[in-house]
């Protein structure tokens, strides 16, 4: 479908569920993802990678490998060290409870003595094809002395645990608190009842279908860098990669990451392959390419999650939250990936409040270190481990208290009238109505008709349960003076540029990079809403350093209400410039110009310019306010947003338990969110879908397991749990829309939203349908092993 | 994936012949098992020797006692086959649920055979409906074609040419599969033949087995209560993986008798 | 080196490989049919779904020598004359991908079910699925827009 408009008229675009216009090149399969491109004389890299979870390098020995066919060159982590190459850096600096700084170890880009998590990267082996690369990298020898390994969370605080980081003592990272400590405890001593729960996040594994790949291109001749990379935020890792590891200044370096097949989260991060291929490059003197095998990716890819959460949560006789106590430990991996420090932290930790009105809360965090892979930022990002944790706790707090898992919500909700909402744990919340989203899940639901359904599945031998989660998020990341003030190393602002063109069509630049979520449709619905000018004669352009003047990337459910309002700014400063230039046209003052969707009128006349005519005029200024106003009409903003945005909801789940297998089937699947002003409505249902299946897949199927020896047990889709398609129903989402109030959209973001909000709500329907034999608590994955013990470990106590 | 021969012979005895001059020759069907292997570097032949072409070895006949698959007869060929469907429905439902769709289109009853994967779905089918697997120079019985872990009874330079299946009462597969790997954690196949029932059981442990005890019981009446609560298969010799235990797995041996009792009953 | 010659998307192909050449790495590599993707080595994703002589197949999983006198169809040949298929339609109208990655190998796939089971309800659909992973659109829209298919084409055929 295109939409045909006429310049002048008021368009249809935002609030339609325009179908997307970068679907064309991916359903023919003209896409153009980093592995496709191809550059002349572009040699291979394989990284060689430590089969070990822990252990010293006594020697390698390259000689045999350089020696097979069609290898170039091999290095190790002796060169890097030679070549003085920067190690890879942490974006976020967080400090301990007594004010020192993290531990942060060094992240060099080949390790030359010590590799500390199965997967870490040893030697590039570069050859004339890929096949080449990888039969030399078998004969790379490296002499490994192994060492006892970290392999889990558990392990890493126990006495007398492995040391990953010698400087890192009790394989403490850092040991960082937020809130009144005194007023929950004093919460807890007047409560008439504490509830305790103890809940682990588990481990995921990203799994984007394209796997990560970067091609690194020396041009001699013009003595710059060219880095191909399958990013969300291609300027940040020109910026990491550029100031922090090869000391390229920005000018020299650019970064053009392409078609990019999904990222969530795992694809923010500067990784060593990226650096590696761009160093690489300058020594041979050819393009150097390297794509990721799946089975690479397991082991190198930032992992999500891993924590364990232990809370008290005090209560009066009617259920209403007086205070909450977290302890949280937080697994980091080895190394601390460009985001780590912040997940555990300021994107969950702050998150305690939920959106409930309890008076005093208090979190600590302790992050550690393991011989994994690194942990940071998946779909959610922090926010999930809260809503999971909040949520299972209100469960069980309504039934230690007899309550109705309703009632004890509605009880403590924050109230619509008490926005803005200043909680306990350094947010404030601009808007909400979490009683409407709850009023529209349980309509979605049918939740009346529950008890009839429930009746219908034990009839065909199966337990049937109902599970909730009201849930709210941060995201729009993020306000810079306060992310700095929290310890990040950068701004989180985000950038664009409008270029009206002579013949009016109009190409918008934007920092944010869409790998998926549609922004050339979205933002162009939104430019073209703006400026008036037709859908179909704007183009947005994102994903290359040189074409774009700065940005942040897409990360955060932040690049509507944060990118888009960058785009907005600059939209505004269109108008503003056209408006003088209208007036001249029109002979009127400025200050009698109206701007009206694609038109300048001359107020209380029909006189009028359209924005083609003003954008003519300004490329060719013949009749022109020459001494004021510059020729062309190209703006360029910068916008940095006031607070975080709070999406929320309420997501219900209905399961189906099968008693003799364990099996988890979940038969519905309601989200009803407020995700704010919406562009276009297929866009985001879309992103629901998505989003729903990531957090039922943590809840049910995935989870990276290691062994005690740091051996990845799950590291291939042999048995690592993908969610498929016959894993689900048809779900149910809507939205109700309060608007954001400190941005020109009002946009909240929706692209982390089914993640965080869904798990609990598939586990507490989980525990529903098992709460009459007895089970109170269950881990996620729920697999229908874990399901089985449970019914039968209940029978044995019941 | 290091570099091999590859030959692509028209008959069974040429095959066998290319086999035995290779000094690490192997025999390819549909690769949807070994190509994986390969790929990963977990074998290395100097010689691959295609026989999905080979006309002898394809094809499906019946007679009334027995349904004979041809060794290069793809997955999807058998789940389609009116004759199979008429005759063994249990097992064209089985294979129908092997792995996925392009499984199913490339993948062939003699590759998967020989490759004896202990979750592979076909060892139960064998075990269960008292299949004789011939070959180029002999015919070797159901119950002692599986020998252990990846392990059959075939030499070397030997190759599957059909495989004949007998024809039962009624049957039926029941399939608990691996949520990550679509392989069986327990598949059963249960046939009833006027002699007695059969119970193959893949899956769950190194090599497909018969519950004997299911078979006796069964046999005396063909109904799911039959396999009563009281009778469990010994979780000692079953596998253990992250995803499933071998006390989990031993658990599911009689549920999933039990529901395919029920199916093969329903038809 | 061994020559093979086949039909790819309609046009003839005659070209010296590696036996070890995956089908894959010839579409990809030596004609640079991009369109083909590959997700992972383990032969799960389904990002790599071609037809082979009217039937789906994983072209990791298979070599090119093994694709010798086929009929090989990619999702760069599914559109004919410029007039895009059905199911290439009706994702796109349902906004049935997002990253586009595992697109191409879903778009095949899902040919192939409409064309052999013409009946395929949503249970059916779903199970055929099993061996293409996508990560973005939870699989709501991918199914629904095959079922809209189905129905186009039933209608179309009536």
């Amino acid at each position: 479908m295109s939409t045909t408009q006429t310049p002048g008229q008021s368009t249809p675009s935002i609030g339609a569920s325009i179908p997307r216009r970068e679907d064309r090149r991916f359903i023919t399969g003209a896409g153009r993802y980093t592995d496709d491109i191809v550059l002349p004389n572009q040699a291979y890299a394989y990284i060689l990678r430590s089969p070990h979870a822990h252990a010293l390098i006594r020697s390698i020995s390259t000689d045999a490998a350089l020696a097979a066919p069609g290898v170039v060159a091999v290095f190790t982590g002796h060169d890097v060290a030679a070549d003085k190459v920067g190690g890879i850096p942490c974006g976020w600096l967080v400090k301990s409870k007594d004010g020192s700084n993290m531990v942060e170890p060094p992240h060099p880009m080949l390790v030359a003595d010590r590799v500390r998590h199965v997967g870490d990267q040893v030697a590039v082996i570069i050859a004339d094809s890929k096949a080449e690369a990888r039969a030399a990298a078998q004969l790379v020898e490296v002499d490994y002395d192994v060492l006892p390994a970290v392999a889990t969370l558990g392990d890493a605080i126990t006495d007398g645990a492995a040391t990953v980081w010698d400087q890192a003592k009790g394989n403490v990272c850092f040991d960082w608190d937020l809130g009144d400590k005194a007023a929950v405890k004093a919460a807890m001593k007047s409560a008439y009842k504490v509830i305790e729960i103890e809940v682990r996040n588990n481990r995921v594994i990203p799994n984007a279908i394209e796997p990560r790949a970067a091609i690194g291109h020396y041009d001699v001749s013009g003595d710059n860098y060219t880095l191909y990379t399958t990013s969300q935020n291609p300027h940040l890792i020109r910026l990491l990669l550029g100031a922090f590891v090869l000391g390229i200044p920005e000018h020299r370096l650019r970064v053009v990451a392409p078609d990019v097949g999904g990222g969530f989260g795992s694809k923010i991060y500067h990784y060593a392959e990226e650096a590696i291929v761009v160093w690489a490059s300058k020594k041979i003197g050819r393009p150097v390419k390297w794509t990721a095998e799946r089975s690479e990716s397991f082991m190198s890819d930032a992992h999500g999650r891993d924590t364990v959460m232990k809370a008290h949560l005090a209560v009066d006789k009617e259920g209403k939250f007086l205070g909450l106590c977290v302890h949280n430990v937080a697994n980091m991996g080895a190394y601390l990936s460009t985001f780590a420090p912040a997940i555990p932290t300021y994107l969950s930790a702050t998150l305690m409040a939920g959106c409930y009105s309890t008076p005093a809360i208090y979190v600590e965090v302790k992050a550690v270190f393991t011989n994994t892979v690194p942990v940071d930022a998946y779909r959610g990002a922090g926010r999930p481990e809260s809503a999971y944790l909040l949520e299972r706790l209100v469960d069980k707090a309504a039934r230690e208290l007899g309550m109705d898992r309703l009632e004890i919500r509605r009880k403590n909700f924050i109230r619509k009238d008490q926005f803005p909402y200043k909680t306990p744990v350094a947010l404030e919340y601009d808007t909400g109505d979490y009683e409407s989203t709850l009023e529209m899940a349980l309509q979605k639901v049918d939740y009346q008709g529950f008890s009839a359904r429930r009746e219908a599945s034990k009839k065909r031998g199966k337990l049937r349960g109902i599970g909730f989660s009201t849930y709210v998020e941060a995201c729009g990341i993020a306000p810079s003076a306060l992310v700095g003030q929290l310890g990040a190393r950068a701004g989180l602002y985000e950038a664009a540029t409008v270029r009206v063109h002579p013949t009016g069509s109009v190409s918008v630049f934007t920092g944010t990079h869409s790998h998926g979520q549609g922004h050339e449709t979205t933002f162009a619905q939104l430019v073209a809403d703006q400026l008036g000018v037709p859908y179909d004669k704007v183009e947005i352009v994102h994903g290359d350093t040189d074409k774009i003047p700065f940005g942040m990337g897409t990360y955060g459910s932040r690049s509507l209400s944060v990118g888009g309002s960058a785009i907005v700014k600059a939209v505004d400063k269109i108008v503003a410039k056209g408006k003088k230039i209208a007036a001249h046209l029109l002979e009127a003052s400025e200050a009698d110009i109206e701007w009206k969707q694609g038109e300048f009128l001359v107020v209380g006349t029909n006189r009028k310019k359209s924005i083609g005519e003003i954008a003519f005029a300004a490329y060719v200024p013949h009749n022109y306010p020459i001494e004021t106003v510059e020729p062309g009409l190209e703006e360029s903003a910068f916008y940095d947003p006031k607070n975080f945005t709070y999406p929320a909801g309420c997501h219900v789940c209905e399961v189906e338990i099968d008693p003799d297998t364990g099996v988890v089937q979940v038969v519905e699947m309601v989200a009803a969110d407020d995700v704010g002003v919406i562009i276009n409505p297929m866009i985001v249902d879309g992103q629901m879908h998505g989003g729903l299946v990531q957090g039922i897949g943590q809840a049910l199927y995935e989870e990276a397991q290691y062994d005690e020896s740091g051996q990845l047990l799950t590291g291939s889709f042999l048995n690592y749990g993908m969610p498929r398609a016959s894993d689900f129903p048809f779900f149910k989402v809507g939205n109700h829309v309060t608007a954001c109030t400190h941005n020109p959209i009002g946009a909240k973001g929706v692209g982390e939203v089914g993640a965080i909000g869904c798990p609990p709500a598939v586990v507490n329907a989980v525990l529903d349908a098992l709460a009459p034999l007895g089970v109170t608590d269950i881990s996620m994955p729920v697999t229908p092993e874990k399901v089985w013990r449970a019914i039968e470990s209940a029978k044995a106590t019941h | 994936m290091r570099d091999f021969q590859f030959h692509r012979p028209s008959t069974v005895a040429d095959a066998l012949r290319i086999l035995r001059q290779a000094s690490q020759g192997k025999l390819l069907g549909g690769g949807q098992s070994f190509l994986p292997v390969l790929k990963l570097d977990m074998a290395e032949p100097s010689d691959l020797i295609s026989v999905s072409g080979i006309p002898e070895l394809r094809g499906i006949r019946s007679d009334g006692q027995q349904v004979t698959i041809g060794a290069a007869t793809s997955h999807a060929e058998v789940a389609r086959s009116a004759e199979v469907r008429a005759k063994i429905a249990g097992l064209a439902r089985l294979a129908d649920g092997i792995g996925d769709p392009q499984v199913r289109n490339r993948g062939t009853i003699g590759g998967s055979l020989a490759h004896a994967d202990p979750a592979a779905d076909y060892p139960a089918a064998i075990l269960g409906l008292s299949a004789t697997v011939k070959t180029d120079r002999r015919s070797i019985a159901a119950d002692s074609f599986f020998t252990g872990l990846f392990e059959t009874a075939l030499e070397p330079d030997e190759i599957i040419t059909s495989v004949s299946f007998t024809v039962p009462q009624r049957s039926a597969y029941a399939k608990f599969a691996s949520h990550a790997s679509r392989y069986a954690v327990v598949g059963v196949m249960v046939a009833q033949y006027a002699g007695g029932v059969r119970v193959g059981i893949t899956g769950a442990g190194p090599s497909a087995f018969r519950w004997k005890q299911a078979e006796d019981a069964l046999s005396i009446r063909f109904s799911a209560d039959a396999i009563t609560a009281g009778m469990t298969y010994p979780s000692d010799d079953l596998t253990s993986t992250p995803e499933a235990s071998a006390e989990y797995r031993a658990h599911l041996i009689p549920v999933m008798t039990r529901r395919a009792v029920q199916a093969a009953l329903a038809g | 080196m061994i020559r093979v010659t086949l039909k790819v998307n309609k046009r003839p192909v005659s070209i010296e490989v590696e036996p070890r050449t995956l089908l894959v790495e010839l579409l990809r590599d030596k004609l640079q049919l991009t369109g083909t993707h590959v997700g992972c080595d383990t032969s799960h994703c389904g990002a790599c779904v071609v037809h082979v002589d009217g039937r789906s197949v994983k072209s990791c999983t298979m070599l090119a020598v093994e694709a010798d006198g086929a009929t090989v169809t990619t999702i760069e040949g599914l559109a004919q004359g410029g007039k895009l298929h059905p199911m290439q339609d009706a994702f796109h109208q349902h906004h049935a991908l997002q990253c586009g990655f595992c697109t191409p190998g879903m778009i095949m796939s899902a040919v192939e079910l409409v064309e052999t089971r013409p009946t395929a309800d949503e249970h059916e659909t779903r199970e055929w699925l099993e061996g293409n992973f996508c990560r973005c659109t939870g699989y709501h829209n991918i199914v629904k827009a095959i079922l809209s298919c189905r129905d186009a084409m039933k209608e179309k055929s009536a």
